[in-house]
């Protein structure tokens, strides 16, 4: 396979740092040079990279040659230049699920595999790329964030390989696999009393205070840009087309909004054609704001307080809600609230019909897409994707008590054959 | 009832650079429209045409976002600490 990024023999990497892209507010339009600030100074709305419109694309055959991580899309993530760090994330399988469609109803199923997403095993691998990136651009030697679990892993990993310091806060109550996920890498792990979004209240204010690169604060803007891979590695591992359905889960909303900002890209470059796929998006009962905005047709996010055991998804204040319950309703999609005993029947469905193992927040998105297709959301005409973001590994307490206990014998047949009979 | 009005940076450069004022008010309304008239180029940004709250901006009184209790008609206290908080953040 040819390479872009890796570099021929007798060459050498470049060690200049890409250049991040100037940003505009959403809101108002305003423009900020390139800079680690995610709020506009005029409205405080958010700010994102503004992309020179007359820049070479490459064509498909193009991208295909390139390296297998999220970088073969480089012309729409926001930099000029080659990137230096996290090389290797992205480009997960997109695996076929006959088993999981025939369950669902529908025509095609594929599951989007970020639960092996490298290096940290999930899709924030992807906005951790693209984030420390700017990081390094900007001269920042202490990277940090809020979290729910999956971005501390993403973000300590990828510090601590690019030799950055990080700053990573979490609430106090996170499954001890993510907290071990994080803290095996060396950072200033801080537990914070409280739920996420007093995590992140926090995280907002250390950021204004102390000039970190929180990648989720004021890195914000080139962060989020990683998350618009997923769409395009489905694109293409589809074959240069999208599927008519994606369900994806919903936590600060941004990933919902940035799949629909991916196809439209895509499909503006040409590299796809057709409509652009209906999204979905799930939470849990206990944390459903955007669930609860797009059922009520509203325009303002209500936070609520979370109550679930799907902590990475556990936001009750969610910062992209409001444009994720736009991008819901502009594709014609719709929306799935599912209780903590279903997604947990989620993940265990999702195991037993694809082998992959995710944790809650996939188990919500399998629930959801269940629930969805019960409703006739989707049918046997739809060809869907299942994001699923999340190792399993991570939060296994989800699943205490609910699998069978596996019995304990000596190392005897006769014990084998009592309790199993002859015929095994 | 005196309390402290805490300003992200990017508010506090309208406020002659001051992250905490001190200011006064029997709800948190009544202080959110005190720091605006002292300071006219920071009043747009702290509410909008209807004297409400922006979507994009948080506030906290003391450890508490504001929508969870009533909003700018929340009494406060002597000794209460606003914060301000942009709300394009985390996820």
């Amino acid at each position: 396979m040819t390479t872009a990024l890796i570099p021929e023999r007798g060459q050498s990497r470049t060690t200049q740092a890409p250049r991040p892209l100037p940003q505009a507010c959403r809101l108002c339009g305003a423009s900020q040079p390139a800079a680690p600030v995610a709020i506009c100074e005029e409205c405080l709305g958010p700010l994102e990279p503004v992309y020179d419109p007359d820049r070479p694309l490459p064509d498909a055959a193009t991208i295909a040659s390139r390296s297998a991580s999220l970088w073969r899309y480089r012309e729409w993530l926001p930099f000029e230049g080659e990137p230096l760090l996290s090389l290797d994330s992205g480009f997960t399988p997109l695996v076929d699920a006959p088993a999981l469609a025939r369950r669902l109803g529908v025509g095609r199923l594929w599951i989007k595999n970020d639960s092996v997403c490298h290096p940290s095993l999930s899709f924030k691998d992807r906005v951790v790329a693209s984030a420390i990136n700017a990081a390094r651009a900007f001269g920042l030697d202490t990277v940090g964030c809020a979290s729910t679990g999956n971005l501390a892993n993403a973000v300590a990993a990828q510090a601590a390989r690019a030799g950055l310091a990080a700053w990573i806060f979490i609430p106090h109550d996170l499954e001890i696999g993510k907290v071990v996920g994080t803290a095996v890498y060396n950072p200033r792990l801080v537990r914070v009393r409280g739920n996420y979004d007093d995590v992140n209240r926090l995280c907002t204010q250390a950021a204004d205070r102390y000039g970190w690169g929180l990648v989720n604060i004021n890195l914000r803007g080139y962060y989020g840009e990683g998350s618009k891979t997923v769409a395009f590695e489905i694109c293409e591992q589809l074959g240069w087309r999208a599927p008519t359905a994606v369900v994806a889960p919903m936590a600060g909303g941004s990933l919902v909004t940035k799949l629909a900002k991916g196809f439209g890209e895509f499909a503006k470059a040409g590299l796809v054609s057709g409509p652009a796929p209906r999204l979905y998006g799930a939470q849990a009962q206990g944390c459903a704001p955007i669930v609860r905005l797009v059922e009520s047709g509203g325009e303002q996010i209500q936070p609520v307080v979370p109550d679930t055991i799907a902590r990475s998804i556990a936001i009750g204040n969610p910062a992209d809600g409001r444009f994720a319950a736009q991008a819901i309703r502009g594709t014609g999609g719709w929306v799935a609230g599912v209780a903590d005993q279903d997604l947990v029947a989620g993940i265990r469905l999702l195991a037993e019909t694809t082998g992959i193992f995710t944790e809650t927040a996939g188990g919500a998105t399998v629930a959801g897409a269940l629930a969805l297709a019960r409703q006739g959301r989707l049918g046997p005409e739809d060809e869907v994707v299942l994001c699923i973001t999340g190792n399993g590994l991570k939060t296994v307490e989800a699943l205490q008590g609910v699998l069978p206990e596996a019995p304990l014998i000596a190392p005897r047949i006769r014990e084998l054959e009592a309790l199993y009979g002859r015929d095994l | 009832m005196a309390v402290t009005f805490s300003l992200p940076t990017v508010l506090a450069k309208l406020a002659d650079g001051q992250s905490t004022l001190e200011a006064s008010g029997t709800t948190l309304g009544d202080v959110v429209a005190q720091v605006a008239d002292r300071f006219p180029r920071l009043a747009p940004r702290l509410r909008d045409t209807a004297g409400g709250p922006y979507p994009f901006v948080t506030y906290y009184l003391n450890d508490e976002d504001i929508r969870f209790r009533n909003g700018f008609a929340t009494p406060v206290r002597e000794g209460d600490e606003i914060t301000v908080v942009a709300a394009i953040a985390g996820g």
